[in-house]
């Protein structure tokens, strides 16, 4: 495998757990423009941890994305008593905040950015996202997922049902804060360098948009949605300058098209012959 | 006078939030637009004034664009799509610049001669002068269309609810692209009068104000005009403040650190939820 392609492998696997990241709370219908902040913070602790701790890679980025965890749910339980775009905006002050205040934090090299010395390659990384995709797909599988759905399409009606519409909430946020700290850790491990201009608000859109183009309804969509943001830049790239231009002008054309992005959970189940959301709804009932 | 130039992209921000719901985030690209064009007409020649209408006017037409591709789908869609649609016009915006102009800075030649207009010591710079001017005037006008004419009476039923508008005889598609001209006639004119200030113009100038004049927009309450223009005073002195007592290093942290703690205490901003239709 060449080098070229290593690296785009590496940072589609780090896109794709971010992209996770931000579909959990996107699940449950909260837009989290903060995203880029999480995995900041689980990014510096990670690297904090394996720089002075001489703790392994392995288990300092698992605990970067505990510590991101921590941070979200003590966030989350005030910032989800606002909702819609109130929410989302609160969520990219949060990502400021964290991203300016790591600019002057110069125990971690303050705005000249932070070297970390281990190393991980593709295989571990790759490894990492896919046990991410099969946390997130056992979650869905689960009645997690189906009271997540629910949430999602109308609070008050998964309030009447019995769901404590708050926690699960705080549980999508938290959960999601956490994944996108493990990507910030993968980030810092496979680069061995991190600096806080990296986790601005482009990214967190960037990691949203993934989660939107590829579709909010199905475990699969941000799988998708990262895979064919991350390639198509790369494909494009005979085009120079204006891949972005093109790549713009998709994005506007499929939200016109397929405004549900680009895969739905119902299609999948109609394609492979499941049952249909309303069977699942009843049974779950 | 930065304080001015956010009150302007928060009105133009609110204005489209206030009446059609909706957070366009292709108004720092407009207002890139607005920047970038005057300084381009004014380095092929132009005279300043109409330089500034050219770009003026070409905002207006890619506003018309935006139109065309986030709100007359929004209906039938979900919440998030419009924002998606525009925030891929603000990445579509940036990077055509960037590909006819390159991506370096810009600087804008002086349009107002020698440009201090000295009161015994105090110092006062035209182009300021002019901008404030301006932007007042602008503001006034605004406010005076929303609430004195036919059409600030249909966009305040818009802004109540968009179908009762549909049923009441407001040709609701044919009058919301006027919204989307207006908004970025705002955000153009901010960036105009950035050109002219600061002299320096570049194909992301957008980005950074585009996010302080969605603070200033929150602090004021979204929807509020008035209140986007407060908002906007009250960011930039947080800014200036921030600057002479804690240290450069820590506005951001203050600016976002005061929006953070606005949405969570009193989400509708200082100046309550006055919409558009209550107090223009």
């Amino acid at each position: 495998m060449s080098g070229y392609v290593e690296g785009v492998l590496i940072v589609l696997a780090i896109n794709i757990v971010y992209a996770y990241g931000a579909f959990l709370p996107i699940a449950a219908g909260q837009l989290n423009l903060g995203v880029a902040g999480f995995a900041a913070i689980g990014g510096y602790v990670a690297a904090f941890l394996s720089n002075k701790v001489a703790l392994s890679p392995l288990a300092a980025i698992p605990l970067g994305g505990f510590a991101a965890g921590l941070i979200g749910l003590a966030v989350a339980i005030p910032v989800l008593r606002t909702r819609g775009i109130y929410l989302a905006l609160a969520t990219f002050a949060l990502g400021e905040i964290v991203r300016a205040s790591i600019l002057n934090l110069e125990v971690v090299g303050g705005a000249a950015g932070y070297p970390v010395t281990a190393f991980i390659g593709l295989p571990t990384i790759g490894l990492f996202a896919v046990g991410i995709i099969a946390l997130v797909w056992l979650l869905f599988a689960m009645r997690f997922g189906i009271a997540i759905t629910a949430v999602h399409d109308d609070e008050r009606v998964a309030d009447l049902m019995g769901l404590n519409v708050r926690a699960f909430q705080i549980a999508a946020f938290t959960l999601g804060a956490m994944i996108a700290g493990v990507g910030g850790g993968l980030y810092a491990h496979a680069f061995n360098y991190i600096e806080a201009q990296y986790f601005s608000i482009s990214l967190s859109i960037s990691i949203v948009l993934y989660v939107l183009l590829g579709g909010t309804q199905s475990v699969l969509g941000p799988l998708l949605g990262a895979t064919v943001f991350t390639l198509l830049p790369e494909i494009l790239r005979s085009g120079a300058q204006w891949r972005y231009v093109l790549f713009a002008v998709i994005l506007i054309v499929v939200m016109v098209l397929r405004p549900q992005g680009l895969v739905t959970g119902g299609q999948f189940r109609r394609f492979f012959g499941g049952r249909s959301n309303a069977e699942r709804a009843e049974q779950a009932a | 006078m930065l304080g001015s130039i956010y009150a302007m992209v928060g009105v133009a921000l609110t204005l489209s939030i206030g009446i059609l719901k909706f957070l366009n985030f292709s108004i720092p690209g407009l207002f890139m637009i607005g920047g970038m064009v005057t300084w381009f007409l004014i380095r092929s020649g132009v005279g300043w004034p109409i330089a500034a209408l050219g770009a003026l006017a070409l905002a207006a037409a890619a506003a018309l664009v935006v139109e065309r591709f986030t709100w007359r789908w929004m209906r039938a869609a979900q919440e998030f799509v419009p924002l998606v649609s525009s925030m891929a016009f603000l990445i579509l915006f940036e990077n055509l610049a960037v590909g006819y102009w390159g991506s370096d800075l810009k600087s804008v030649p002086p349009v107002f001669g020698s440009s201090d207009l000295r009161i015994d010591n105090l110092v006062i710079s035209v182009p300021q002068l002019f901008g404030l001017g301006c932007s007042i005037v602008l503001i006034w006008s605004l406010s005076l269309l929303l609430t004195r004419t036919a059409i600030g009476r249909a966009l305040r039923t818009i802004a109540e609810d968009s179908d009762t508008a549909l049923l009441l005889g407001v040709d609701v598609t044919r009058i919301v692209p006027l919204v989307f001209i207006i908004s970025g006639l705002f955000a153009a004119f901010a960036g105009v009068l950035f050109a002219i200030n600061y002299r320096q113009v570049h194909p992301f100038m957008g980005d950074a104000l585009g996010l302080k004049g969605i603070s200033a927009m929150v602090v004021g309450g979204m929807g509020n005009v008035w209140g986007a223009i407060a908002g906007g005073l009250i960011i930039g002195l947080a800014e200036s403040f921030s600057i002479s007592y804690i240290g450069a290093d820590f506005v951001d942290i203050t600016v976002y650190g005061l929006l953070l703690l606005i949405l969570i205490v009193k989400p509708t901003g200082l100046f309550g939820d006055a919409a558009i239709g209550a107090r223009a």
